[in-house]
């Protein structure tokens, strides 16, 4: 079983501390949602641990297998089997799918190593009629001119396609709409119920993707801590009391 | 010539009057018309200056670097065809090396019979000598290299000529391969290519060099589209990296037919590529593409001139450089509509990638224009690597110089697309690969 532990993470976005000590560890299976209001430091936290050069990590560790991965760069990082699921995927014109996820699975093979194409080809595109992707997208360049929910499905694609011990999903449910919602629900939960059950850190401003994806944990981040855990009834919680009860409850705390 | 003055000498470098004596020699068989055009290109070459600092036309580069000297004239070769590196299906080849014909495959019966001729230069001076009147350097020089498109002219050995007739379409690639081989070796790769009425074809001519040694290479090549034909032509340019080399376009696209050219530039440690689109009847469409791969200390040249001759005329124009190391690029380029060609349409861009912070690109874009119903728009830009679009891919685990590299081809795929044949665009990708 492999472990993601999150010790004591402090990160700043130039003199700017976010993060301000957040403890938090993910085993094999297990979904963990954070939930918090905007700009309390969720997708800082998901963007630093996959290795952002825009963020700085002023102190504690990230460990994967009991590993630091601090040293790492991005590209280490992902081949060690971290995965960010991105709130905002980038556009790359001219880089097909297939040739993106081709390069990255390349990159996971030893040197002389070559994927084999049919092979390949038929893994992914049953990953993608499970997420109902047209299989032309694979001569599509990567996002470009894509939907809000078609990025989001590339997203879980490319998460299914590689197999990460832990994924890292920075709002993956803003700007679906319901059907867009469910189809993602399902793409990670059949990669959930799969041998590869990967660890994954769920951040998200609402609780509705809850409903689809059963959290284990629910973790309340406010001003760059985790305030509050629970159990998925905290979701719920969450969602009838609103963030002001958080801000009321936990900004003395936090001052 | 004994009265040349010494300064002249040296401006001619080893293209003396004794060399060129020399070469003419070896073009004994060739017609008289022939030879005559070569002298006088001879004496319009030894008159010329060298091109100064204060040209306009050379503005940005390196004149310092232009040396004439320490070269000779290539002795025939009877290297074939090198093109292992860049393979697809080709309909018929020529290979010419050291500026001689030296393997050719047979054009398909059923082309021959309706007329298709693929040739060389000294047998269409025999045979076709109207068509190459017409057509071989027939086209003014404006930008900027009339002194080294009069040497082409001079010692040009032997080219390709390509002629479609009216109505006819071949469909796979006619291809061109020039090798140079021998350190200080001259060639002079030509192709010319007519493509008549409502014909169809695509030429490619590829450029490389048989060995690591310097090599001087000074090419041109003539496109004449008739009313209604439809002509692509791809140009890989692939010398050894020491080598110099200049290349001059002329395409002339007659009423309702469309020229597509690009210009792959890879090779050379400078490369002067002028380009001339005339468009002179309406309808006529040319669309012109370049992508080059600068490294190390290379300099790529390009000057290109769009000329709207008629109304209705259209030209689109898309130069894509992608600069490492200290290499540089210039790209002028000038969009010219004449009084009369209301409702033109043209486009100039050129787009720099910048994947290094010591390399240096220039742009010098411009217009003229006469009339006044027109719709004409230009634009240069530099970038670099986007670290968003290089962090997504890091994220994949895609290492930095892995992602740099498909970046970099998703900034040239945009060129590359406009190519409807695919076996031809997988071919020049993996030919740019190996320059990575």
């Amino acid at each position: 079983m492999a472990s993601l532990e999150i010790q004591n993470l402090q990160i700043s976005i130039g003199d700017k501390p976010i993060v301000k000590g957040l403890s938090l560890t993910i085993r094999s299976g297990e979904v963990h949602a954070i939930m918090g209001p905007n700009g309390t430091g969720k997708s800082t936290l998901a963007k630093a641990i996959a290795g952002h050069p825009d963020y700085t990590i002023t102190g504690g560790d990230v460990l994967l297998d009991g590993k630091s991965v601090l040293e790492m760069e991005t590209d280490e990082r992902a081949r060690a089997g971290l995965f960010l699921a991105f709130q905002y995927p980038s556009e790359i014109p001219g880089v097909t799918i297939a040739n993106f996820l081709r390069a990255a699975l390349q990159a996971r093979l030893a040197e002389g190593e070559e994927i084999d194409a049919s092979a390949y080809y038929k893994r992914l595109y049953a990953k993608m009629d499970l997420l109902k992707i047209d299989r032309k997208f694979t001569s599509r360049a990567v996002n470009d001119g894509f939907s809000g929910g078609e990025k989001k499905r590339c997203e879980i694609l490319q998460m299914a396609m590689l197999e990460p011990k832990f994924a890292l999903m920075d709002e993956t449910d803003s700007g679906l709409d319901i059907d867009a919602l469910r189809i993602v629900a399902e793409g990670v939960n059949a990669q959930r119920g799969s041998a590869i059950s990967p660890g994954i850190l769920l951040i998200t401003h609402y609780q509705r993707l809850l409903d689809y994806i059963i959290p284990d944990h629910v973790h309340v981040m406010w001003d760059g801590r985790i305030v509050k855990s629970g159990d998925k009834s905290l979701a719920l919680e969450l969602e009838a009391k609103g963030y002001d009860w958080v801000k009321q409850e936990f900004a003395a705390a936090s001052a | 010539m004994s009265t040349a003055s010494p300064a002249t000498q040296s401006q001619n470098g080893s293209f003396t009057a004794e060399v060129f004596a020399a070469h003419l020699a070896t073009q004994a068989a060739a017609p008289a018309w022939w030879l005559e055009r070569k002298r006088a290109a001879y004496a319009q070459f030894a008159a010329l200056p060298m091109p100064a600092r204060t040209n306009e036309g050379w503005r940005f580069s390196n004149i310092g670097t232009l040396s004439l000297d320490g070269v000779a004239v290539a002795t025939p070769s009877n290297l074939k065809s090198q093109i292992s590196d860049f393979k697809f299906k080709a309909v018929a080849e020529l290979t010419f090396a050291n500026n001689t014909l030296s393997s050719r495959t047979a054009l398909p019966a059923d082309l021959a019979a309706k007329g298709v001729i693929v040739t060389t230069l000294a047998e269409a001076a025999v045979k076709h000598a109207d068509l190459l009147k017409a057509h071989f350097m027939a086209q003014p020089q404006k930008l900027g290299s009339e002194k080294f498109a009069a040497l082409h002219i001079a010692f040009v050995g032997d080219g390709a000529f390509i002629y479609v007739p009216k109505g006819v379409t071949v469909t796979d690639p006619i291809v061109v391969t020039h090798l140079a081989s021998g350190a200080g070796t001259a060639v002079f790769p030509h192709t010319l290519v007519v493509a008549e009425e409502n014909s169809r074809a695509t030429v490619v001519d590829y450029f490389v060099s048989a060995d690591a040694s310097a090599h001087f290479a000074c090419g041109a090549n003539d496109l004449y589209a008739g009313h209604g034909a439809q002509l692509t032509y791809v140009a890989a340019q692939n010398w050894s990296p020491t080598t110099l080399s200049f290349q001059f376009n002329s395409t002339v696209v007659r009423r309702d037919a469309r020229v597509q050219s690009l210009n792959l530039h890879l090779g050379a440690r400078q490369a002067r590529h002028e380009s001339l689109s005339q468009l002179q009847a309406p309808g006529a469409f040319s669309e012109m593409l370049a992508l080059t791969v600068a490294m190390g200390a290379q300099e790529f040249d390009q000057r290109t001139l769009q000329i709207h001759q008629a109304p209705n005329t259209k030209s689109d124009l898309l130069y894509k450089n992608a600069l490492r190391d200290t290499a540089r690029t210039i790209f002028s380029g000038l969009i010219v509509v004449d009084p009369d060609a209301q409702k033109t349409d043209a486009y100039q861009s050129n787009r720099n990638l910048m994947l290094s912070d010591d390399a240096e690109a220039n742009s010098l874009p411009g217009l003229e224009i006469q009339a006044n119903d027109v719709r004409c728009t230009h634009g240069a830009t530099s970038s670099r690597i986007d670290p968003e679009q290089e962090f997504y891919l890091q994220s994949r685990g895609i290492a930095k110089a892995a992602a740099d590299e498909l970046l970099t081809f998703g900034f040239f795929e945009e060129v590359l697309n406009r190519l409807e044949n695919e076996p031809l665009h997988d071919a020049l990708r993996e030919l740019i690969k190996t320059k990575f």
